[in-house]
């Protein structure tokens, strides 16, 4: 019986067994930002221990960041001491790290594969449960919690039972205006937000292979969201293509080994699936969460559901209490629902390809009076692009304000908050309760439909094409 | 040795889908200590606007205070990879946590710190939320026999991974067990380096 993807690089990473069930397997990327690291660090010092590979680990500031000024006290004490404890970490370590001052800084998940980091075939892991992103490499990146931090950090392998897998197939053209981040949302919303549990997802088919490498990442990222363990997309020409050049991406010498062992990764055709789904990409139109979770989610002008619509009581249950939460009632529209914030930004949307899309949208147009607008592009490197291709011009001319990179209101760490009450649609992964500011109404949109939403004062059905 | 895990007061959290920011809210997770996290536990739920504990939320209900063991539904942990959200359970006094399913990183890092979570069928939940239905509710987990018993000679059995009960058991070094395959750990790294340069 052949493999999949999943279990060829599982195998491959193998370094031996600590009991019947339980490998250690070896780990080829830790990334690591200034959240989850500094117990790590505090645990190994008391334990006497060493950082084992610091070739292999790489640091970056990014969730508790000002991307109002580049300065560590730039969002309070708190994170001051927060970043000043990584950078510290870092030096004693000799880890390298894109900190405040280095042009490249970003979000852990845009920059690893920009810097060429990540690569397929390799095991990649990060305190931070989004690394599924890297995924979308044909890597084996999954997030990881502090205690295992500390125990890569020392032995740079981590204790692994093999997971079950699932196939996600997805066939048809998008409709325009369609992006993966409507892709995926949908994904969610057919299997929930625990339809992945124990599994890692492969995303496969003729849609996926027509996406770009950004669209990908963007896939991949909120495969988590569904639960699932990780997200992975095998690699081919587009995504040998993005990573030939980059920093740290095989030079000319290893390139063409490289090449050829990348092509071997991929599912075997006899390879059996625990679980395989199939969707029609021609069928999803632009979604908008409704809810408080991912899986809430709706195409852009199909009314709010109602909770008795839910023959499941869990969902209802969890349906009226959204509905409560976010001021919405059964039935009603979103596209008759103002918003107050829009954010383009986050490890799902703020890649080059997310901030063209939203540029696009908005052209000579402006921010609706009253609306709060953002862009906060992912890394350096993503807002030098943006700013020698015009497209920062088109947000500041708009009325959006254009930030330095960080993650800013994904989660308002930082000092980027929705108040309360206050609704904002958001190019981010996550609209739990409370997500970015307590009592904030989080409304999860690709960066097309959030500037849309920007210029309209509310949402709209950008397909619809007569909104603005 | 006693096998008894844990031995104490049930409190019910009767809610699915708990994601880690509603267990600990970002604003703490700012510190670079691994102390101090409990307080935050379920921090917008446990308070009001104004500072004082919300006396509808089921952690502040007077027969619940000193609770060891949490009952919940499905998907408990899930969202974010923050370890921070099992150690303010752990250092409010949970030690146990049982539920219908775990979120995968949440499971991991609450093992990691040495806390049972058990999953039970729904049918089970639904059972042990009727029974503290009738009245607070002490009970004690036996690790060993994989037990939760209720007193009376009651009790339910569970399921619970081999390694993972015996990690529990033994107490063992999270750490110190992988370092025991040190020789290999550097074997493999001789081997990767030869047959893929490129990896560093
Ligand atoms: S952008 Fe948001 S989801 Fe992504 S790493 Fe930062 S906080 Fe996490």
């Amino acid at each position: 019986m052949g493999q999949t993807l999943y279990q060829k690089i599982y195998q491959s990473h193998v370094v031996g067994k600590l009991n019947p069930s339980t490998d250690l397997l070896y780990v080829d990327r830790h990334l690591i930002h200034e959240v989850t690291s500094p117990q790590a660090f505090s645990g190994l010092r008391l334990a006497g221990r060493k950082v084992r590979r610091t070739d292999l680990t790489f640091a970056t500031m990014d969730h508790n960041v000002s991307t109002q000024r580049r300065s560590l006290d730039a969002a309070g004490e708190t994170s001051r001491k927060q970043l000043e404890a990584l950078a510290e970490n870092c030096a004693e370590s000799q880890i390298p790290i894109l900190d405040l001052t280095h042009p490249d800084q970003g979000i852990v998940h845009v920059i690893g594969p920009e810097q060429g980091l990540t690569q397929p075939g390799m095991i990649i892991v990060c305190g931070d449960s989004h690394t599924s992103t890297h995924g979308a490499f044909g890597a084996l990146a999954f997030g990881i919690g502090t205690s295992e931090v500390e125990h890569v950090l020392a032995t740079q392998t981590l204790p692994q039972q093999q997971a079950k897998t699932l196939k996600v197939e997805i066939n048809g053209e998008l409709s325009p205006h369609v992006t993966a981040k409507d892709v995926i949302m949908a994904v969610i919303g057919e299997l929930g937000t625990a339809g992945g549990n124990g599994y890692v997802a492969e995303f496969c088919g003729e849609t996926i292979r027509a996406l770009s490498m950004e669209s990908r990442m963007t896939l991949c990222n909120m495969s988590i969201e569904m639960g699932a363990k990780a997200g992975l997309i095998a690699p081919d020409e587009i995504t040998f293509a993005y990573l030939e050049g980059k920093a740290h991406a095989p030079g000319a010498e290893h390139w063409s080994a490289a090449v050829s062992y990348w092509q071997s990764l991929q599912s075997d055709s006899d390879a059996v699936f625990d679980k395989t789904v199939v969707i029609d990409a021609s069928t999803i139109a632009p979604q908008v969460t409704w809810g408080t979770s991912p899986e809430q989610v709706i195409a852009v002008d199909t009314p709010v559901p109602a909770p008795e619509s839910f023959s499941d009581e869990t969902k209802r249950h969890a349906a009226e209490r959204a509905l409560q939460y976010m001021g919405l009632t059964a039935g009603q529209k979103l596209t008759d629902c103002k918003v107050d914030v829009v954010f383009i930004g986050s490890c799902t949307n703020s890649r080059i390809e997310d901030l063209r899309a939203a540029a696009s949208v908005v052209g000579t147009k402006k921010v609706a009076a009253g609306v709060r607008a953002l862009v906060v592009p992912g890394s350096g490197i993503v807002k030098r692009q943006a700013e020698a291709e015009g497209l920062a011009d088109i947000f500041k001319n708009a009325g959006f304000e254009w930030r330095e990179p960080g993650c800013s209101m994904c989660l308002g760490m930082n000092d980027d908050r929705v108040a309360a009450e206050e609704r904002c649609a958001s190019t981010s992964n996550r609209n739990f309760e409370g997500r970015q500011g307590r009592g904030a109404r989080t409304h999860l949109v690709s960066p097309a439909m959030a500037a849309a939403a920007a210029i309209a004062g509310k949402f709209v059905n950008i397909a619809k094409g007569d909104w603005a | 040795m006693s096998t008894i895990f844990t031995s104490g007061l049930i409190c019910p959290l009767d809610k699915n889908n708990v994601d880690t920011d509603q267990i600990i809210p970002k604003q703490f997770l700012t510190s670079v200590s691994r102390d101090g996290f409990a307080e935050a536990l379920f921090y917008d739920w446990r308070y009001l606007a104004d500072g004082s504990p919300n006396p509808e939320f089921v952690l502040n209900y007077p027969q619940y205070q000193g609770a060891s063991i949490l009952l919940t539904r499905a998907n408990f942990g899930c969202g974010s990879s923050r370890e921070h959200a099992p150690w303010a359970l752990q250092q409010y006094g949970f030690q146990v946590i049982i539920a219908e399913s775990f979120a995968d990183i949440f499971f991991n890092n609450s093992v990691n710190n040495g806390m049972l979570l058990i999953q039970l069928s729904k049918t089970n939940i639904e059972l042990l939320f009727n029974r503290c239905a009738q009245g607070s509710q002490h009970w004690q987990i036996d690790l060993a026999s994989q037990e939760i018993m209720f007193g009376n000679n009651a009790a339910m059995g569970f399921n619970i991974d081999a390694d993972i009960k015996q990690r529990l058991l033994s107490g063992l070094d999270f750490i110190g067990s992988s370092e025991q395959l040190a020789s290999q750990i550097t074997a493999y790294e001789q081997q990767r380096k030869a047959s893929m340069p490129w990896l560093g």
